[in-house]
């Protein structure tokens, strides 16, 4: 107990008035009910997309079956996803996605990891600029990516082997690495800017060259964002299709991914079809979702 | 010994000049200050980490000055470890070990060793994941020891430790002391720290260092 004046002995009032209880917890519903409101309706519209894709799908596999003798069997072998694999066209654009999307995120995680490193614990000067010119990829038009890349190839040294790249198969994944490395090397850098850099200090007071402590200890720390550039690199090349269309062409069993197919499906007035090109990307993308997601929780739990 | 003579160094807008100090062989010294009054700054001048624009620096009669700090020889104990979050324990106390070449049987025993000395044995196969604050300095701290290093430099490494805990990690610090030899300069905010450890005292105040040896 103390001899000074309280505010309770000396009899304060408060200023003003206190809001009544029943008006804090209305305001606070209504709050909440405004975010979950608001920020629901983004998650159902991507759902009811892909519902849509689904039904549509499931849709025109009834009518088509309805109209044959042996409906299970028919529903099984020609729906529009069968139909889809059986032709050699998409098989090879599948395959063609699958290599150019690998080959552009390995390369893309390649140039991101020293990059990011370098933007993230170095200064230099131009530093400012090269950030600035790493968002290029990311604001410009992809069309116009696309279209700057075979002016590109005009000129030398470009100029030498633009017969064997420029709408050849190389040119896909030029175009799909040109734009993703650039989500990579966001990646990363926000990877490094995450690690202690005291860590490195301390490998390099125990004796470690700075290529020792990078590799050592920077690396094995980064290496779930590695993973996750990696995906977003992936991803991001696998919906590429601006700058391949320009740059590497349209041509079916050569430069055709699966972003094409879905195009040239449609350009033929075969919507089933691009339907069901499009609902095999959409199974690709969400199962290097799960993927990614599993190897993470697994890796936080270590 | 440790022995700072005359340093300036430039941080930015930062700055400290004529910074002296000397800590004989042996002896553990604490550098006191303010939040933001350039203890650690010179603590990692001292490493080697941030470079001195003129005086000198001496380990042991060595100048060092101008030497790369992953040859200076210094163990190193920063704020709140800075641990290794994929490595094991063991793996903690092997790494500089490893890096300087040591072979198996002796890395194995100086594992054994430092584990002894700091009470980590029970935790040699875990990963810094939710070792307790004092678990993982003790870890930083076998880190820092490992390679029996001349001179050790400690940056504030209690204070993020329960009352209870700071004065464990006190005691095993002159236990430490006792045991390696190792001339010591711990970097604190902490009184109670600072005379629980301090052979001398350094106080920095307004970029000017004041000895008190044997407080």
């Amino acid at each position: 107990m103390t001899s000074e004046p309280s505010a309770e002995s000396a009899g304060q009032r408060e200023y003003g008035r206190r809001r009544s209880l029943g008006s804090i917890k209305l305001s606070n519903a209504t709050f909440y009910a405004c975010l979950s409101i608001i920020g629901g309706t983004y998650v159902l519209l991507i759902i009811a997309m892909l519902l849509a894709d689904a039904t549509y799908m499931v849709d025109q596999t009834f009518k088509s079956a309805a109209k044959s003798p042996t409906p299970w069997q028919t529903a099984l072998s020609e729906n529009p996803i069968a139909t889809a694999f059986a032709d050699p066209k998409i098989r090879y654009s599948i395959w063609l996605s699958l290599v150019s999307c690998t080959l552009a995120a390995v390369i893309s995680l390649i140039v991101a990891v020293p990059m990011g490193y370098l933007l993230s614990r170095h200064q230099f000067p131009g530093k400012r600029l090269l950030d600035a010119v790493l968002d290029i990829p990311i604001v410009l038009p992809p069309l116009v990516v696309g279209l700057s890349l075979l002016i590109l190839f005009q000129f030398p040294p470009f100029a030498w082997f633009a017969r064997s790249i420029v709408y050849q198969v190389p040119a896909v994944v030029i175009a799909q690495f040109s734009v993703a490395c650039a989500f990579a090397v966001r990646t990363m850098k926000s990877t490094f800017d995450h690690i202690d850099p005291r860590c490195e200090k301390v490998a390099v007071t125990l004796g470690c060259s700075r290529a020792q402590a990078f590799g050592r200890v920077v690396l094995p720390e980064a290496s779930r964002g590695m993973m996750t550039a990696f995906t977003l690199a992936w991803a991001r090349a696998l919906g590429e299709f601006g700058p391949l269309l320009i740059f590497a062409g349209a041509t079916r069993m050569k430069t055709e991914v699966l972003s094409t197919s879905v195009f040239l499906e449609m350009n033929v007035g075969n919507i089933e079809g691009a339907v069901a090109v499009s609902l095999i990307m959409v199974a690709a993308a969400i199962l290097v979702l799960i993927v990614t997601r599993v190897w993470g929780v697994r890796d936080v739990t270590l | 010994m440790i022995k700072v003579e005359n340093i300036s160094i430039r941080a930015g807008e930062f700055a400290l000049d004529d910074i002296s100090l000397r800590v004989p062989a042996g002896k553990y010294g604490v550098l006191m200050g303010k939040t933001g009054s350039g203890k650690t700054t010179i603590l990692e001048s001292i490493l080697g980490l941030r470079s001195v624009t003129s005086g000198r620096i001496r380990l042991a009669d060595e100048d060092v000055t101008h030497l790369n700090p992953a040859v200076r020889g210094i163990g190193y104990v920063p704020q709140d470890g800075a641990l290794f979050s994929r490595m094991s324990v063991r793996d903690h106390l092997a790494f500089a070990l490893h890096i300087r070449h040591v072979d198996r049987k002796t890395t194995e025993e100086r594992v054994r060793e430092l584990a002894d000395m700091l009470h980590i044995t029970p935790l040699l196969e875990r990963t810094p994941l939710g070792l307790s604050g004092g678990e993982r300095q003790r870890v930083a701290l076998g880190r820092a020891l490992s390679f029996r290093p001349r001179v050790l430099c400690l940056d504030e490494p209690l204070s993020a430790l329960d009352t209870d805990t700071r004065v464990q990690m006190c005691e095993l610090l002159n236990d430490v002391r006792r045991l390696t030899g190792v001339t010591t300069l711990h970097v604190t905010h902490n009184l109670d720290e600072a005379e629980r450890l301090a052979d001398c005292l350094f106080r920095l105040t307004d970029g000017k260092i004041e000895t008190k040896t044997n407080p």
